[in-house]
């Protein structure tokens, strides 16, 4: 049986007095792939940031409801707990453009303040880039700058920079939005690779790739989750109308 | 509106012309076997090329709407109930062909008296009845009437069951009528087909509206 990695509660978030998420009930099964989509501004990038407490960095944000991970309450927790437990990788790929690609990897633990021997680090690059198809790509120039590779090199350099910290649920916002097609495929076959591993939520705005790599799509409209249900059903035989307008191109 | 609601509206128009076209080719089929028309019954062979071109040109419409706007939910089911209602209905146009080609090759007209006892007659009207109700459901996104013409179908079953047996009678009585039961018993074999093959659009219409699989399921439960 499918067991449950985040479960939301009456959850709701704000920014001062917009109310963009509303009242969101879903429960995440671990190991698994979400989609999450919805029209622009129906509140989805909000509540991916709601799940690793990035909402509240934003002044004004706000938020309340219930939002757990394996049970506990992430808003009881320390919020640099959180983000160790749920890493996120972004639209754009942005690698520190300092560091070199090795300490753009272990750069999560630099930052944290975790010392690690050098074979470890060793061990932790390696196993990180391999597990997002870079390592055979970069090994031989591991102390060239980030910055110096391509952007789908640079996005999975940034999902090897989540990987490293051996988080349990990693967050995608649009993260092949700035990729062309080749790497866009590199990156979802990644998705499947790192899903034995991993729960990864994935916000986009690209229908097909929803289709081609999730478990289960989310959609949300308007703040609200209209409807949340195996991939293949929201894609075949929709339950809401709001859902297949969207997902057939009739929204007006 | 989205381009592909006009590529599907275009679709769908061709699809209702296309069941026209086997309409008129099974009721003229049915025309020329009445009245034994031969002419009637030529037109038919030479206009089943075209049933086999519209064919043709809505499966290349669907394979090109699948590439190009990669359809989901109710627009995917349309699609894929357009690709095998299409096929069935080349299917009944080949059907209508086969007969023109009995009446073409026939000598004399038949017997009335083998009409009567097969009931081919009502068969066939019901056969015509059949496919016209399942243009009206998919032009009209009826589910109900869709529904109907499985039940209709029991009539062209029945007689098909039967003929064998009402003709074995008939010919021990009759045995100069031979050669025309043989071309009678073939033409209600395909009246059945083509009651088969409607009964398969009527599942795809449900299947396109309600999102449901009937195939090789009780229809009545």
């Amino acid at each position: 049986m499918e067991s449950t990695i985040i479960k939301s509660r009456n959850f709701n978030a704000s920014f001062g007095s917009n109310h963009v998420v509303k009242n969101v009930n879903i429960d995440i099964p671990r190991n698994q792939i979400i989609a999450v989509m919805g029209p622009s501004g129906c509140g989805k990038t909000t509540y991916l940031r709601c799940i690793n407490r990035m909402h509240e960095l934003i002044p004004g944000a706000s938020s309340n409801g219930e939002m757990l991970l394996n049970g506990e309450d992430i808003y009881k927790m320390h919020p640099i707990f959180v983000r160790l437990k749920i890493g996120m990788v972004f639209q754009r790929p942005n690698p520190f453009p300092n560091l070199s690609i090795y300490d753009n990897v272990i750069a999560g633990y630099k930052l944290n303040g975790i010392k690690l021997p050098k074979p470890e680090k060793d061990r932790i690059v390696e196993h990180s880039l391999t597990r997002v198809a870079l390592w055979n790509e970069v090994k031989d120039s591991l102390n060239k700058k980030g910055s110096f590779l391509s952007g789908g090199q640079q996005q999975r350099l940034c999902i090897a920079r989540a990987v490293a910290m051996e988080p349990e649920v990693i967050l995608f916002d649009e993260p092949t939005s700035a990729l062309d097609p080749i790497s866009t495929s590199t990156v979802e076959e990644l998705f499947h690779e790192l899903k034995a591993n991993y729960t990864l939520i994935v916000v986009t705005h690209n229908m097909q790739q929803a289709a081609r790599v999730s478990d289960k799509t989310a959609f949300f409209f308007l703040g609200e989750l209209v409807e949340y249900d195996e991939t293949k059903t929201m894609f075949t035989n929709p339950k809401d109308n709001r859902t297949q307008n969207y997902i057939t191109g009739r929204f007006s | 509106m989205a381009q592909i609601e006009t590529e599907l509206q275009l679709l769908k128009t061709e699809a209702i012309n296309m069941w026209t076209l086997v309409n008129s080719q099974l009721s003229k089929a049915q025309q020329a076997f009445l009245n034994f028309d031969k002419d009637l019954a030529r037109e038919v062979v030479l206009k089943e090329k075209r049933v086999n071109g519209n064919e043709l040109k809505i499966d290349r419409d669907c394979e090109n709407i699948f590439a190009l706007f990669c359809p989901v939910a109710v627009d995917l089911r349309f699609l894929l109930a357009i690709l095998k209602i299409n096929n069935n209905l080349e299917r009944i146009g080949d059907y209508a062909e086969g007969i023109a080609k009995y009446i073409i090759d026939a000598e004399a007209p038949f017997s009335e008296e083998m009409l009567r006892i097969t009931r081919i007659l009502p068969m066939y009207e019901e056969a015509v009845n059949m496919l016209e109700d399942t243009q009206v459901a998919f032009e009209k996104e009826d589910t109900i009437l869709a529904r109907r013409v499985f039940k209709k179908d029991d009539l062209l079953d029945e007689v098909n069951k039967r003929s064998h047996h009402v003709l074995e009678l008939h010919l021990k009585d009759h045995p100069e009528d031979v050669s025309q039961a043989l071309w009678l018993l073939s033409i209600i074999r395909r009246l059945e087909r083509v009651g088969d093959q409607t009964k398969n659009i009527a599942e795809e219409i449900i299947f396109f509206l309600e999102a449901k699989v009937l195939k090789h399921r009780n229809k009545f439960v």
